[in-house]
């Protein structure tokens, strides 16, 4: 599975860089959103992967009996999942105020940043 | 004279002062360690700077660092005199004044550092303060050039030698200067040997002007005449041969450092001295007789054998002395009868004849004329010559023609302005401030001194011997020392000199012709400088070659910016994500190529899953719907929602989907205000598109094999395990997960919740402002 699991993250990155890539800010945003997703897979199969049980620990115990899945990299998931979601609804806000600005979503129409020599 | 006349101006002027006494007061102080060094002791002075990395901020007096810390605070304060008087009303006295102390200590730092770092550290001290010295009259183009010009010769070389002084402590292990020594065989059978060398050397004929390095040195006389004097006789030129000397026990000793640096002072010492003939400006002159005594320590050096390190240790002393007094005297030539020209001057010495006879007594020391300490110099550098290494009868000619030179110019400094017809500049000229000419004086007298008695110079010689040989020598100075070849030598030289002396006005003209002429007829080596013929081209072939590099240095750095800062996004960001590529991929072809993993359990409802986010995700390569593309992108975060799930990791599973949801209805919200996604069909756009899916495809991979190679390679566990135990037991909570966010990284958490609340009210700024359209804000 983790073989499978690799390829499929590299997949998802490729894609999302193509998008990232291709020069139109709405695309931009769904690849942006598709890389969190593979960076989150990421970090996910590199803590490994078992189909053990959640890393809880049984009342009375004072450590999880049993195997349990590996707990820090989910903790680093899931602070990872809330700044994505932070950065993709700033970036969409961000588009959105370009478009209203520019009455252009695509990157070859705005020059005003720097303008090309 | 105005502000000696009110109280404040009297402050002012005991104040200019002030550096001078300081710097006479160190010079004391290190007079006292004369005899503890003579008697074979070294005083460290040791602190620890990073002691794990081995570095300290060490430093040491022995004979070798004695001898300079005593000129470079001796000459110091007689400069610093001087200055004070020569710059008496100049309105940025007190900036100059600072910047020479401030150059001082850097020097002095330099020549007692101990340890490698130090010495970097203050080697680039010299290096930048040099560079503001020489460009001291920073509203001249021409000071601000030639102090750039410097400041990159130097301070290219200084990162060379930073580099070799590193490797030299890698292979050895030892940072001290004072222990490198100790592992000169360690070092040569090192296989490092040849980088230390070169590096180290490169730092060294830069900073002291070696061919092809030596074009900075006489352009830096763009710098005032005290400026010069000292930067130019005992100390910053001197800080390469410093360093050449300080690891000769650790390098020299192999045919390399013999042949490289026997051939490169030799050829240092005899073009250099041709190139002083033919300046007409006095200063100049004497620049390129600096650049000569610079040849003739590393040609000594080179040379090796007791005789030749002897030489280098008394001909340091003599060059500093009499190089300085000259300098300051032509700045008092300079001052009172207004020109530096050798046509200009003539006939002064009735109207100064202090100058004069301090130009004399400096004069007769540099031409090597008994009973002068340069006298017994030059005899030593023949006796050196005749009993080094290196092949006796090149380094004996070499010395030969570059002696005779210099008488020469001697003459042309100290008796030609003096002697003949009145000539000058200004109408009456006279003898300069007691501050002016008290250093030149002292300088030279000491030349007559040392040449006098040359018991006293032995007291500092001898131990300075001993640090450059290593070990200790048996050091004896003598004026008369027998008839012998040297003495014979000695008489040919000033035969020879006697006669360049006569004719120097028509030998100045002839090489100057042959620089108009000449260089199309094979003499390009001959052509000097651009004070004469304003038509002929600047200079030689060696600082062309400078020009050349920093051509091609600004013309590639201008085209990377061009290549990287576009000013075209998506460029930028092709760049960025091709890099990332690029070092993955190289990280893993380091890392021993492309790993394998084992392929593993694999239920048929994960493949499923895996199945699903693989279609969703070429669904959004492929379509330009948006409804298709919310759908899709609900459907791959639905998907690793449920691979959370099923690999045990239930909170991570709820917070993607609840995300998840969030994100796809807002995108589609935002979409319903946003134009369609229209695909460009122009050929541009499709080639466009090829390189972007070049370096997508790069990525992913990229991505696959790290994640493969982190797969292969252990895990470490022991943060989780320490979570797994600690969790019930000192943090009170049996969700880990939970507990490690809320608890044990709550201060992260905390930067989490901070993130995402600005990243709320940026949202919140930016929809609120007004945004009028600015579609052609520049038209």
């Amino acid at each position: 599975m983790e073989l499978i699991m690799a390829a499929l993250i590299g997949l998802m990155a490729a894609v999302s860089v193509y998008l990232m890539l291709a020069g139109n800010m709405l695309r931009f945003i769904v690849g942006l959103s598709l890389l969190s997703n593979a960076v989150n897979l990421a970090i996910f199969e590199a803590g490994r992967l078992s189909f053990a049980a959640p890393p809880f620990i049984a009342e009375g115990e004072k450590a999880p009996t049993g195997d349990v899945a590996n707990a820090l990299p989910q903790a680093l998931i899931l602070t990872a999942i809330v700044i994505g979601f932070g950065l993709l609804a700033f970036t969409l806000v961000l588009v959105y105020r370009l478009y209203g600005a520019f009455g252009t979503v695509e990157i070859d129409e705005i020059e005003n940043a720097e303008p090309r020599g | 004279m105005a502000e000696a006349e009110s109280p404040a101006g009297r402050a002012a002027g005991v104040r200019r002062l002030v550096p001078a006494l300081l710097s006479a007061l160190a010079a004391w102080w290190f007079f006292g360690f004369v005899p503890a060094v003579h008697g074979g002791e070294t005083v460290f002075f040791v602190w620890d700077w990073a002691p794990q990395l081995g570095v300290s901020f060490a430093f040491a007096i022995d004979g070798l660092g004695l001898v300079f810390a005593l000129l470079v605070t001796g000459i110091g304060a007689l400069v610093l005199l001087y200055a004070a008087e020569y710059f008496r009303t100049h309105p940025q006295r007190d900036r100059l004044l600072v910047l020479l102390v401030l150059f001082e200590l850097s020097m002095l730092g330099l020549v007692l550092a101990d340890d490698a770092l130090t010495l970097f550290l203050f080697w680039e001290g010299t290096t930048v303060t040099s560079f503001l010295l020489i460009g001291f009259d920073h509203e001249k183009a021409e000071a601000r050039a030639k102090a750039v010009q410097a400041l990159i010769v130097t301070g290219l070389g200084g990162v060379a030698l930073l580099a070799g002084l590193l490797l030299a402590g890698q292979q050895t292990g030892t940072y001290r200067l004072s222990e490198l020594g100790d592992y000169a065989l360690t070092l040569r059978n090192g296989g490092m040997y040849q980088g230390v060398f070169w590096l180290v050397i490169l730092g060294c004929f830069t900073k002291s002007a070696q061919i092809p390095f030596h074009y900075w040195l006489p352009n830096a006389m763009a710098a005032p005449t005290p400026v010069s004097a000292y930067l130019h006789s005992a100390t910053m030129v001197k800080a390469g041969v410093y360093l050449l000397a300080r690891l000769s026990p650790a390098l020299s000793g192999t045919d390399l450092w013999m042949w490289t640096l026997t051939l490169t002072g030799a050829a240092t010492m005899v073009l250099s001295s041709i190139w002083a003939m033919r300046q007409s400006d006095l200063k100049l002159g004497l620049a390129y007789t600096t650049v000569m005594g610079l040849g003739a320590l590393t040609m000594m050096l080179g040379a090796g054998g007791e005789g030749a390190i002897l030489a280098f240790c008394v001909f340091l002393i003599v060059h500093a002395l009499y190089k300085a007094s000259l300098f300051l005297v032509i700045g008092i030539l300079d001052k009172k009868a207004g020109t530096r020209e050798a046509d200009g001057l003539s006939g002064l010495g009735r109207d100064m004849p202090l100058t004069w006879l301090v130009a004399l007594l400096a004069g007769a020391s540099m031409a090597g004329l008994p009973p002068f300490f340069g006298f017994i110099g030059k005899e030593a550098i023949y006796e050196g010559a005749l009993h080094g290494d290196a092949p006796a009868a090149l380094v004996a000619v070499a010395a030969l023609l570059a002696n005779a030179m210099m008488i020469a110019i001697a003459g042309a400094v100290a008796l030609t302005p003096f002697t003949g017809e009145f000539k000058a500049k200004k109408a009456a000229p006279t003898d300069a401030h007691l501050f002016m000419w008290a250093g030149p004086a002292a300088l030279a007298l000491l030349g007559l001194g040392f040449g006098l008695a040359p018991g006293a110079a032995e007291l500092l010689v001898a131990p300075m011997a001993a640090s450059v040989a290593g070990e200790a020598m048996d050091v004896h100075l003598h004026l008369f020392g027998g008839v012998n070849l040297p003495l014979a030598l000695s008489v040919v030289t000033f035969a020879l000199g006697y006669v360049l002396w006569r004719r120097l006005p028509r030998t100045r003209e002839s090489l100057a012709l042959l620089e108009a002429g000449g260089a199309r007829q094979g003499f390009r080596l001959l052509r000097g400088d651009r004070a004469l013929r304003p038509d002929a081209r600047p200079l030689g072939d060696f600082e062309r070659s400078y020009d050349v590099f920093l051509r091609v240095l600004t013309g590639l750095s201008r085209e990377t910016t061009a290549l990287l800062q576009s000013g075209y996004l998506p460029r930028y960001l092709r760049v960025t994500m091709a890099t990332m590529a690029g070092m993955t991929a190289a990280g893993l072809w380091v890392g021993g190529g492309w790993p394998s993993i084992e392929m593993g359990e694999a239920p048929g409802l994960m493949l499923l899953v895996v199945a699903l986010i693989a279609v969703a995700s070429l669904t959004l390569l492929m379509t330009a719907r948006r409804l298709l593309l919310i759908t899709s992108l609900g459907v791959v975060g639905a998907g690793v929602a449920l691979i959370f799930a099923l690999y045990g990791a239930i909170d991570v599973a709820i917070t993607q989907l609840m995300v998840e949801t969030l994100v796809v209805v807002i995108i589609a919200v935002a979409l319903l205000k946003l134009p369609r996604i229209a695909l460009a069909r122009t050929a541009a756009a499709q080639r466009a598109r090829l390189w972007n899916g070049a370096i997508g495809a790069a990525v992913g991979v990229a991505v696959t094999g790290a994640l493969m190679a982190v797969m292969d390679g252990e895990i470490d566990r022991s943060l989780t395990d320490y979570f797994e135990k600690a969790s019930a037991t000192i943090a009170f909570g049996r969700n880990i997960v939970n507990v490690i966010l809320v608890d044990f990284r709550a201060l992260d958490t905390m930067g989490e919740i901070a993130v995402v609340a600005i990243a709320g009210l940026s949202a919140l700024a930016l929809l609120a402002a007004r945004v009028r359209p600015m579609k052609d804000a520049e038209k």
